[in-house]
């Protein structure tokens, strides 16, 4: 949304209250993360710990399979990195932005 | 309606009993404590269906009454001093979150040093948390303001929380006779309440007190001022009715002998019922004096206030607090405001009287008309003056 498609103070619920429920996927706090997990296939044994150790549901999988990150959301803590059991880690962290430097 | 005998304390734990709210959460606290104590007796006896939290701290007693409040339910609380100031973030979190919760405040000073006895440096701390402030002569008044309160927090567009304040020991502790409303006309008088959003309501979930940053907060704050504007509408609406059930009529402020008189004298609480009788010996003595007993401090009723004023050269400001501003008082900061830039504007002079309970008599108000009086015709008087200190 830009600036200027946001409500006024004439519109919104009063008291700062959120009247619909499920709404938090309209926020996208993937755009705190200073660093990002980089998921190499190859090394994935899709043990799918990072899924259940990731504190923001951002791990995708289908078909009990491991299929990515959702950056969206990952706010980029490590967790799923520290906890990737394989011998080769199938998940490390990378500085944001680091290709473009 | 029937005549009683009562304490403020007394008359203000009835209140309640007659709205009979759906919860109160509460600590005691000295001169408060007869209010919980004995709202917690008509529970104990079964003559309110109230559910009762005792609580360990006010801090919860407010958070408590809030998350009662956000559920929908009618919730009430009462305090004093210290116990107010415990309750500080939370009470900005109550209006600011737009829940009509009813506080009795029994005013005492804050401490230090500590003091039990009556000032209003605990209500004028609150006076920017969002709330609506009430303020009470007498026990009479206490009585039907907390009646009146429902109805103003709970008006469509206010739904802002209402601090009823009544003079620690002065009123709390004094027996007078008031009249009191049978228990079906208090009922039929604040009628049912149902809240818009309740969060028990689990077919409509809502989120109450979320995050607001920089994108959101600001509005937030703005419907405030308009729930404000609301509020001031609201509360002469209700008073309207409440004549018509009593005979007690309420305004933004009782004007007294304000009929050409040409020195004024404004405060708040028990002090102005002490300042009629000094009105009342000086106008003896052919002195254009009067009198403006402020009922509501906030929101505060400017226009009203400025030309209620206009005109009369000489008002003293009384405020039973300091702002520690170098300045003076809030009711004196407050009307200087009001005033500047306006036609026919009064000389202002503040007293900062009473603090710790400190006696004010007639002959004290005397003395201060007489200075009021003196600085018309001409003599020097500080614009801030600390009266019945001793240096
Ligand atoms: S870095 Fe944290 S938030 Fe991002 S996918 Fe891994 S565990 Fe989830
Ligand atoms: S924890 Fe490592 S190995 Fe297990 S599924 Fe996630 S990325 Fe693959």
């Amino acid at each position: 949304m830009t600036k200027e498609e946001k409500p006024g103070w004439k519109s919104i619920p009063r008291g700062g209250l959120i009247l619909d429920a499920g709404n938090a996927t309209q926020y996208r706090t993937g755009g705190w993360r200073v660093k990002r997990p980089v998921w190499n296939e190859d090394n994935c044994i899709h043990c799918l710990f990072c899924w259940v150790y990731c504190p923001d549901i951002s791990i995708t999988v289908e078909d009990g399979k491991m299929t990515g990150i959702d950056y969206d959301y990952c706010k980029g803590c490590g967790i799923c990195a520290e906890v990737c059991p394989s011998k080769k880690k199938a998940i490390v962290m990378e500085s944001e932005g680091q290709e473009e430097r | 309606m029937k005549r009683v005998a009562l304490t403020g304390n007394e008359a203000v734990s009835l209140a309640m009993k007659q709205i009979n709210p759906d919860v109160v959460a509460a600590y005691p606290i000295t001169p408060q404590t007869e209010i919980v104590q004995m709202f917690s007796q008509y529970v104990a006896d079964g003559q309110v269906d109230t559910e009762f939290i005792t609580v360990e701290s006010e801090h919860s007693a407010m958070s408590a009454s809030i998350g009662a409040s956000a559920s929908g339910a009618r919730a009430m609380t009462a305090t004093s001093a210290n116990g107010l100031a415990l309750m500080w973030e939370v009470m900005y979190i109550a209006a600011s979150s737009r829940l009509p919760i009813i506080m009795p405040v029994v005013n005492r000073a804050l401490s230090a040093p500590i003091n039990i006895h009556c000032d209003h440096s605990d209500a004028m701390g609150a006076r920017d948390s969002g709330w609506i402030q009430l303020f009470s002569e007498n026990s009479q008044e206490a009585y039907d303001n907390v009646i009146q309160a429902i109805r103003i927090a709970e008006s469509a567009n206010v739904l802002l929380p209402v601090m009823v304040n009544l003079d620690g020991f002065i009123i709390s502790h004094a027996v007078e006779n008031i009249d009191v409303l049978d228990d079906e006309k208090v009922q039929d008088f604040i009628g049912s309440y149902t809240a818009d959003y309740s969060l028990l309501d689990k077919d409509n979930p809502i989120t109450f007190g979320p995050l607001a940053l920089q994108d959101y907060y600001f509005e937030a704050k703005r419907q405030q001022v308009e729930a404000m504007k609301y509020a001031h509408k609201a509360i002469p609406e209700v008073a309207r009715e409440y004549e018509k059930l009593t005979g007690r009529g309420y305004g933004y402020f009782t004007p007294y002998r304000m009929e050409d008189a040409e020195v004024v004298i404004i405060g708040l609480g028990s002090t102005m019922g002490t300042a009629q009788v000094a009105v009342d010996e000086l106008r003896k003595e052919g002195n254009k004096v009067g009198l403006l007993k402020l009922r509501v401090f906030r929101p505060f009723p400017k226009e009203e206030l400025a030309r209620m004023l206009a005109g009369i050269p000489v008002v003293g400001v009384m405020d039973r607090a300091d702002t520690f501003s170098g300045n003076g008082g809030p009711l004196f900061a407050d009307l200087n405001t009001v005033l500047y830039g306006g036609e026919e504007r009064p000389e202002l002079y503040n007293f900062i009287y009473g603090l710790g309970g400190r006696d004010i008599n007639v002959s004290n108000l005397m003395e201060i008309y007489r200075y009021l009086l003196n600085a018309r015709d001409g003599q020097t008087l500080n614009r801030v003056n600390y009266f019945g200190v001793r240096e």
